[in-house]
């Protein structure tokens, strides 16, 4: 059993961050972040994040496991057919990776390879599904394995979607399909968490809500404009407008957020980009 | 039908290859239809073939020119002026050249490129509706196909990427899940959301495609 999975099941308010694989072949930056973390039960890597080319997660998790970091291991289904996604699973399981992070993965038209095929064989309720087969021993053409995986798999959610009740039904499908937690995209309004959780919270999987350091007033405009399900509102943006240093008052707005992910929901996923030294502040 | 639009003048001029003399085909069903092959544009090329220099031995404009028989035909009708042509160059979709190209030893340069199965809006603008997918699911969501009109072809609900009902491909288009969330809605019934749908069955859209109606 992963940390991360016993850690939800104790009750444990959990932490989480992320790291992104290298450009390139040179892994020592990514793995000095992801030693640096303080407080985290869990690193997810993210899989060719924002469709940009990078190494793979696998081999990154992989060489967390080696080193006693816990990796969550993220799956875009944008990249792979039915047969390589399985194939990766299989693979994550025999080096030790337990946790993984089943997403459908960003358009093509945001990254730096806009002119790829695109795969979407399965979608991200499909692959849960899938990890579910394998588990119980056999693969989607029902062919029974040899030596079943364990994993501890979830799946992503935007709370700020709109329409809510159109967003909360993918969220209700993919719990009934096996997702066992929930990473949030960024959310910056704790009213709109609380109406998520509110609704979510008796489907009973635990919800770690993405909080996102803001560096400064650009840097949340951007987010507005570029990233999907990501909504910083103005009074957020005035607030590091008016600031004297903007990246402090970026992280006293993510210990709000923390603060917020205390009273609803199971724990956080930091995403602190380059700032990592402010995480036990931040969740101070 | 089958939305195709000309390859730019430059693109012909190096896919001609310094052929100088040609013998033009047209399409009167889809090329026509969407102005890159009917009678007109058959016309206009020869203008601009003859401008630039080259010769044009005769031309036709084929019914459908992706009816194989039909196409082979009316080529054979026009035996001489082929014969005479150092090349065909062909304005109609991929399937229509291909019956041209299947007819004929000589060599056959396509002058259109082919872009997906479409519905006219109005004329000139066209949108893609069905990517032919072999296993229709249309039933389920109200009648709004999410294999070609979701930017991810995703089965069971909307991307994280959906923003106020938009897609995030395009901000500018409709996510295609919001659409059918509403239509659904509207209509009283849970169709594509009552079930998780299975991944897609990709062996019903056999390649190469074959269809005999028995
Ligand atoms: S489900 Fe398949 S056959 Fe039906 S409209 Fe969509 S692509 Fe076409
Ligand atoms: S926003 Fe909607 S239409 Fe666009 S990719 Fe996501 S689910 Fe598909």
């Amino acid at each position: 059993m992963s940390r991360l999975s016993q850690a939800l099941a104790g009750g444990e308010f959990v932490v989480t961050a992320e790291i992104a694989p290298p450009k390139g072949a040179d892994l020592a930056p990514a793995l000095a972040t992801a030693r640096a973390f303080v407080g985290v039960t869990a690193v997810n890597i993210t899989d060719n994040q924002g469709a940009n080319m990078r190494m793979c997660p696998l081999a990154v998790a992989a060489l967390l496991v080696g080193r006693g970091i816990e990796p969550i291991l993220q799956l875009t289904c944008r990249d792979r057919n039915r047969m390589a996604l399985q194939s990766d699973l299989l693979g994550a399981a025999a080096l030790g990776v337990e946790n993984v992070l089943v997403l459908s993965g960003d358009h093509l038209r945001f990254g730096d390879h806009p002119g790829a095929k695109s795969v979407f064989d399965l979608d991200s309720v499909q692959l849960l599904q899938v990890v579910d087969g394998l588990m119980a021993g056999h693969n989607m053409a029902g062919k029974p394995l040899a030596g079943f995986p364990r994993f501890f798999a979830g799946a992503a959610v935007t709370p700020e979607a709109e329409p809510f009740e159109l967003m909360f039904q993918k969220f209700a499908k993919k719990v009934e399909n096996g997702a066992r937690f929930f990473q949030t995209q960024a959310v910056f309004d704790p009213v709109k968490l609380e109406r998520f959780m509110a609704v979510a919270r008796p489907l009973g999987v635990p919800v770690l809500l993405g909080v996102l350091l803001l560096k400064s007033a650009r840097m949340a405009r951007f987010l507005n404009d570029n990233i999907p399900g990501v909504r910083v509102p103005a009074q957020l943006i005035d607030r590091l407008e008016q600031a004297a240093r903007p990246l402090d008052e970026g992280v006293a707005i993510a210990r709000e957020m923390v603060a917020a992910a205390r009273q609803h929901c199971q724990g956080v996923h930091l995403m602190t980009l380059g700032c990592e030294e402010r995480i036990p502040e931040i969740l101070g | 039908m089958i939305i195709s639009d000309q390859k730019s003048k430059e693109e012909l001029l190096q896919v001609l290859d310094g052929k100088t003399r040609l013998f033009l085909v047209g399409c009167a069903a889809c090329a026509t239809a969407c102005k890159a092959g009917g009678e007109e544009e058959v016309f206009k090329m020869l203008e601009w073939l003859t401008s630039v220099g080259k010769e044009v031995t005769g031309s036709v404009v084929i019914d459908e020119a992706c009816h194989i028989m039909r196409a082979a035909r009316d080529l054979r009708q026009h035996k001489g002026q082929v014969e005479e042509a150092e090349a065909l160059l062909v304005l109609a979709c991929g399937a229509g050249i291909q019956s041209i190209s299947s007819s004929t030893d000589q060599r056959v340069i396509g002058g259109l490129n082919t872009l997906f199965l479409g519905n006219i809006r109005r004329f000139g603008q066209y949108e893609e509706k069905c990517s032919l997918c072999g296993e229709c699911i249309l039933n389920e969501t109200a009648g709004i196909c999410p294999v070609t009109t979701c930017a991810k072809g995703l089965l069971n609900g909307p991307c994280g990427g959906m923003e106020e009902g938009k897609c995030e491909a395009d901000r500018e288009i409709d996510c295609a899940w919001h659409l059918i969330f509403e239509r659904l809605k509207k209509q009283g019934r849970p169709g594509v959301f009552r079930r998780p749908v299975p991944p897609k069955d990709w062996g019903k859209k056999r390649k190469p495609g074959r269809h005999k109606i028995t």
